[in-house]
């Protein structure tokens, strides 16, 4: 059924389709609107048979949903930026136990400075966890991806996150078409538990394990991970022909074929990247796109293939790892021919909006080979250059956010 | 379910991993000698009775008993049980009322009629039992339950001896002894009354008999010299207790002097009161502390108003009156006459001043050794006359009937084994299970139960018994005080308290075992275990 | 209280069994039947009074459930030495996730069962001191106040064990530990800290809250059968001394849970709704001495040079438990 309708409230509706059996959440912008759309389902009875507990901490609504996955219990939970860190243990605890649940992850950047805007800073701290990590794109893949990532983490036993960029998705109105319970259902089996915690047929669960397995274990979480990279695009196609539409899936290319430089990225920025590389085809500059869907398992092989005849590769990227550069990009160069052929611009952190036009202008400079293999975009060198001259005229010279809000005066006038 | 790999585990699988390799001191179940078994001169199981009592089953623990006794319902009227007095108990409360529950037990076995469990196979030997006292009675009853044809020949025209004709009705009556001696004859014994037997030798030799065990009591009163006129009546207490027996009371008088400090002047007194003497004085020629008589009988007879003058001697008795000596004790605390004198009314002087032995049956047995009075025997209670055994006040001991029923017990097991061509090898004797050994704070709060007693006036008017038995719960109750010292209760702590479930329990009466396989030998158990009947001994690595 | 001694018997509920008692009376400790929720073969330290508390705890809970129990267990001692890979101790079903999050654990997996509709399979979550007063306080205050459906045990044995003897909140005063050293003039754990959980507990105004000590194994089962009765939050504070930690030998571990209570030191109490209804009364009062010269972790007090301030100090801590849960036994 075809409706206009907030990002979050797409997510939540399409959560509840899911069955859950347990929810638990501790609100964080920008994910409130999903959980709040959770919580108001439960609470009228719409939602049922369903357990939403309202916790006292992100550490503590991971916790929960351990607790209910291990006892059998199909568990959702969602967060994100500081939140995602606040419950890092536990969530590295739920792919080391390979407890299937899923959580929204509405990104955001990480403090300090506290920002509540969107970037993926968040989800790439625990790229290594043991999590599939799934990027959505638009409000309706994000609808989508959660409807299969129950059926991924379930068939597997490995927990999900379905990553969706916070306010520019969670926030937005946008169409989505939001399938009946009777199609969800027929996708979607009930949760059949490969371990569960059960009086009739006691186990422990969570053991000590030494050196001598610690290995082996971690070695099968890998192969776990390797096995998603089989069915993610097996049941995308599942998907298709169930929904009619394409969703999930491992990437999404777009105009790559004949592509001399293809445009890497994660999530909605997507969107505004096609539409600037439509500009410069019609320019003549022979620009793909390639959308990455499925962050984790990495999927090696259906990049190779992507970028296969690119000569150069742009990673557009909201996070960095600092002191290295971009994450994404060193991801790519593990799928490249020729790493050095791979630039890493970044962008959108903590908010800044990424303009068609400055996408243009990096990308144009990449093709023509000015620019350097890492750039951040739209970065104001006049602030920076003083703050780094503060610093060294000065030992005490205070805190660097603030005296950067300062500088740019118009921002801090803003928000006050 | 199939499991993840390592981080899900089955259940229990623990057992594999045998943790007792780490153990230094293995705990070991023991059972220790508890005191009041110690002090037993009838070598009684004490607390291995109780056990049986505390849970109320009377039988069992009657059965318990007299393995070793054959006469509860006496003893708990006459036996001055030391085992009290070495109770453990006694260091929390007050001792355990061993007594007074034996006496109990006695009772409800004559009440029950119960009789002893069936004789071994007859052994085809014979015994004769010289003297139906308390020792006679003892060994005739091991010996028969032993399978020996037994003849006791009694001089005296009862069976009892000194618990007849030494002990007062008020302290044991006389349906009691009936009944504890039947039951020993019920199991096949011969009882020849008014048998005295003059030489041992041939009555044996005539029986014929393939063993005999002296058990003759100290029925002859020592005199003292006191100078006295013809109008004097002086008595001795053999004379007294005796003459209580028979159809013709003793003639005492009004005022009744008794000379003397034992039980036996204590047991004179009161009977005196009981004939209706208005007065009954004891005079002893030292102080109470140094009584030979129990405190608790010399209580009893101050209460009856029974007079004591301590620190006198007699030193002449007239018809009426008496003259006494003051004492006064020396450093070394022996008394010296004064020189101070007094005269009291008197119309009887009774002499308890101890008894003697006739030995006279024994005359033309060569090589016996006698000396003050007793006839010396082994280890294994026989004389230097093969075959002829002795107890009780024959032989060299203190004169209870405890201790008279402890040397029948032991006569009969070495007479049993020297029929039998062997020697008896008593079981070696368990470490004393001594206070220190309990972890006491598991035992209950709980007082001695005071045990009743007839009301003054009936007491000084009859011969009625003056203590009067416990009921069934409060029995029980004393029963249960029992710490049950150096022997496993079965009060599951050591069960409970193994942090590895190294102990396994057998199930009731069967105790417990250790599982080595897990216990670590944290000593938890030994430490937590009431009675003290678990102990560490070191591994040896 | 929950439980109502039974005087007499020889040893009354003093014991763990009793022949003489009637089998409704007897522990589930002296059965059989016990369900030895915590199996042998574990790798506690010798005497170990966790070991201990626990298979006592469980196994009356798993008696009182008709063995419908899960159990969640934070990190620590007790989780280690039960399940290192290959092998576990336990015959329960029970997970280990975290060090801190065993409440909200136990309240996942309390939501499962009710949205099953298995609402007859309870939940214990249980833990160490430190995995409960410290790190999984959160977690813990949390499903307290949520009201949770969940028996949370925490077994105190005064500081972090597992790691080798580290200060805790629960660590008493004076107390020697790898991080509060017995140096310096104020030797050991400061005065004035560390947290009481069983107030902090009632404070949540939560059915039922208890203290309990291996030492009374039958205040301890009515307790957690007590506690059974409850649906919601439920706090079990266990104290079970340590031989390791505290320093004193290992067949003494029941002698000092015992000489903690009859000293005052651990007042054993129980709580409905956030009042106290009833305290374990001290039978053989001992001054705190008795109960602090075992113990290595408080050798600094006696030598080289007595300690006398500090054990008043100790003492008057004892006497104010004393005096505030009402221990000793008022004649009437």
């Amino acid at each position: 059924m075809l409706k206009q309708t907030e990002g979050s409230h797409a997510v939540a509706e399409a959560v509840a389709l899911c069955r859950p059996e347990v929810i638990c959440a501790y609100p964080i912008s920008p994910q409130t609107h999903i959980v709040e759309g959770l919580g108001e389902m439960v609470k009228s009875g719409d939602l049922a048979p369903c357990e939403f507990i309202n916790v006292e901490s992100e550490f503590a609504a991971m916790s929960v949903a351990i607790g209910a996955s291990a006892a059998g219990a199909r568990a959702y939970t969602a967060t994100a930026s500081q939140g995602l860190l606040y419950m890092a243990e536990a969530v590295f605890n739920a792919a080391g136990m390979g407890l299937p649940i899923v959580m929204t992850v509405a990104n955001r950047a990480i403090g300090a400075p506290i920002n509540i805007w969107n970037d993926h800073t968040d989800s790439m701290s625990q790229r290594d966890c043991g999590w599939i990590q799934l990027f959505a794109e638009t409000n309706q893949e994000a609808l989508d991806l959660h409807i299969q990532a129950f059926r991924l983490a379930e068939e597997l036993s490995v927990p999900v996150m379905v990553c969706m960029d916070g306010f520019i998705l969670t926030h937005a109105y946008e169409r989505v078409d939001m399938p009946t319970q009777a199609q969800v259902d027929a996708y979607l089996p009930p949760f059949q538990p490969r371990q569960v915690l059960d009086p009739q047929e006691p186990v422990s669960m969570g053991a000590m394990v030494g050196p001598e397995a610690f290995t082996e274990v971690r070695y099968l979480a890998h192969v776990k991970q390797m096995q998603a990279l089989d069915l993610i695009p097996a049941w995308a196609e599942e998907f298709r022909k169930a929904f009619g539409r394409d969703s999930g899936g491992l990437i999404h290319p777009y105009r790559t074929e004949d592509a001399d430089t293809i445009v890497v990225a994660l999530g909605s920025v997507l969107g505004t990247i096609k539409d600037t590389v439509d500009a410069l085809r019609d320019q003549g500059h022979k620009f793909g796109v390639l959308g990455i869907t499925c962050f984790r398992p990495w999927p090696t092989a259906a990049i190779r293939e992507a970028i296969g005849n690119a000569k150069k590769v742009i990673v557009l990227e909201k996070a960095f790892g600092v002191g290295l550069g971009g994450i994404v990009s060193a991801n790519v160069r593990t799928s490249s021919g020729s790493p050095d052929s791979v630039y890493t611009v970044i962008a959108g952190l903590g908010g800044r909006p990424i303009t068609r036009d400055s996408l243009a202008r990096i990308f144009l400079e990449v093709e023509a080979g000015t620019a350097p293999s890492l750039t951040f975009l739209d970065l104001n060198r006049a602030a920076v250059d003083r703050a780094l001259a503060r610093e060294r005229e000065t030992r005490r010279s205070g805190p660097i956010a603030e005296a950067l809000l300062r500088d740019v005066g118009l921002v801090t006038a803003q928000l006050r | 379910m199939k499991k993840p790999f390592a981080i899900t585990l089955d259940p229990g699988s623990s057992l594999a991993n045998h943790t007792g390799s780490w153990r230094t001191n293995r705990p070991e179940y023991v059972d220790r000698l508890p005191p009041c078994n110690n002090a037993c001169p009838a070598g009684e199981d004490i607390q291995g009775w109780l056990f049986h009592a505390e849970s109320g089953d009377y039988e069992s623990a009657w059965r318990a008993l007299v393995a070793n006794n054959p006469m509860p319902a006496v003893m708990g009227r006459v036996c001055y049980h030391p085992c009290e007095g070495s109770c453990n108990r006694a260091q929390l409360d007050s001792a355990v009322g061993i007594n007074s529950v034996e006496r109990f037990l006695g009772d409800e076995a004559i009440k029950r009629g119960w009789a002893f469990d069936d004789p071994a196979p007859y052994s085809g030997k014979r015994v004769l039992v010289v003297g139906a006292g308390p020792s006679g009675l003892s060994a005739a009853y091991h010996l028969a339950r032993l399978g020996h044809a037994v003849t006791i020949r009694e001089a005296g025209p009862m069976a009892g001896g000194m618990m007849r004709f030494g002990i007062p009705s008020y302290r044991l009556p006389r349906d009691v002894l009936d009944a504890e001696v039947r039951r020993i004859l019920d199991l096949g014994v011969e009882l020849e009354l008014n048998a005295r037997v003059d030489d041992i030798l041939e009555a044996m030799s005539d029986g014929p008999f393939d063993a005999a065990f002296l058990a003759v009591g100290a029925h002859i009163a020592k005199r003292a010299y006191i100078p006295a006129n013809e109008a004097a009546k002086i008595l001795d207490a053999v004379q007294v207790l005796r003459g209580m027996e028979g159809e013709e009371k003793p003639l005492l008088g009004r005022r009744v002097v008794v000379y003397g400090g034992g039980n036996t002047a204590i047991d004179v007194a009161r009977t005196a009161k009981r004939l209706g003497a208005e007065e009954a004085m004891i005079v002893y020629r030292r102080t109470r502390e140094k009584m030979p008589a129990h405190d608790f009988e010399v209580q009893e007879a101050l209460e009856e108003g029974v007079l004591i003058k301590w620190l006198s001697t007699i030193k002449q008795a007239g018809e009426q009156s008496i003259t006494i000596e003051k004492m006064a004790l020396d450093e070394k605390g022996v008394p010296q006459p004064t020189g101070e004198f007094e005269t009291l009314e008197a119309d009887s002087v009774v002499l308890a001043l101890g008894q003697d032995v006739d030995l006279s049956l024994l005359s033309r047995v060569p090589d016996l050794e006698v000396t003050d009075g007793v006839v010396k025997v082994g280890a294994n209670m026989m004389t230097s006359h093969p075959g002829v055994f002795a107890g009780g006040d024959m032989v060299p001991a203190e004169r209870t009937v405890t201790v008279a029923i402890g040397h029948g017990k032991k006569a009969a097991r070495h007479i049993d084994a020297w029929l039998r061509g062997g020697a008896y090898q008593p079981g070696g004797k368990h470490e004393v299970a001594e206070f220190g050994k309990l972890n006491t704070w598991y035992y209950s709060d709980a007082s001695k139960t005071v045990r009743p007693v007839l009301d003054m006036q009936k007491r000084i008017t009859s011969f009625d018994e003056v203590v009067m038995a416990l009921d069934e719960g409060t029995a029980l109750f004393e029963a249960r005080r029992c710490l049950s010292c150096g022997n496993c209760f079965e009060c599951d702590n050591c069960y409970g308290v193994c942090p590895d479930n190294a102990v396994i329990k057998l199930g009731p009466g069967k105790r417990f075992r250790f599982n080595y396989d897990y216990c670590k030998g944290c000593g938890v158990c030994a430490a937590e275990c009431p009675c003290g009947a678990i102990r560490m001994v070191p591994e040896e690595i | 209280m929950s439980f109502q001694p039974v005087k007499f018997y020889q040893t009354g509920t003093f014991t763990v069994g009793n022949r003489l008692l009637p089998d409704a009376e007897r522990s589930v400790q002296s059965t059989v039947r016990r369900h030895n929720s915590l199996n042998s073969g574990h790798r506690a330290c010798q005497g170990c009074g966790e070991a201990l508390g626990a298979r006592y705890a469980i196994d009356a809970a798993m008696e009182a459930t008709s063995g419908q129990l899960i159990a969640a267990n934070a990190t620590g001692c007790l989780e280690v030495f039960s399940t290192p890979y290959p092998e576990t101790s336990w015959q329960i079903p029970w997970v280990h996730s975290l060090f801190g999050n065993t409440a909200a654990v136990a309240t996942g997996i309390a939501a499962a069962m009710r949205v099953k509709g298995r609402s007859e399979v309870r939940v214990v979550a249980q833990g160490g001191d430190g995995g409960t007063t410290d790190i999984g306080f959160g977690c813990l205050s949390g499903m307290f106040e949520r009201n949770d459906d969940v028996l949370y045990i925490c077994y105190d044995n005064g500081g972090y064990m597992n790691t080798g003897v580290q200060r805790s909140s629960a660590t008493p005063p004076a107390a020697r530990t790898a991080t509060t050293m017995a140096v310096g003039p104020t030797p050991g754990n400061p005065f004035g800290q560390g947290k009481d959980l069983p107030a902090i507990a009632m404070a949540h105004n939560i059915p039922y809250v208890a203290t309990a000590t291996v030492s009374e194994l039958r205040d301890l089962e009515a307790k957690v059968r007590r506690a059974m009765e409850f649906r919601g939050a439920r706090y079990l504070h266990i104290l079970v001394p340590c031989p390791l930690g505290w320093g004193h030998d290992s067949a003494l571990t029941i002698r000092m849970a015992r000489l903690a209570h009859e000293s005052g030191i651990f007042p054993v109490f129980e709580a409905e709704s956030g009042e106290v209804t009833g305290a374990s009364k001290i039978r053989r009062q001992v001054p705190v001495e008795e109960y602090l010269r075992p113990q290595k972790r408080y050798a600094h007090l006696f030598s080289p040079k007595p300690r006398e301030d500090v054990i008043r100090r100790i003492q008057e801590a004892a006497d104010r438990n004393i005096r505030k849960y009402g221990l000793l036994e008022t004649t009437p």
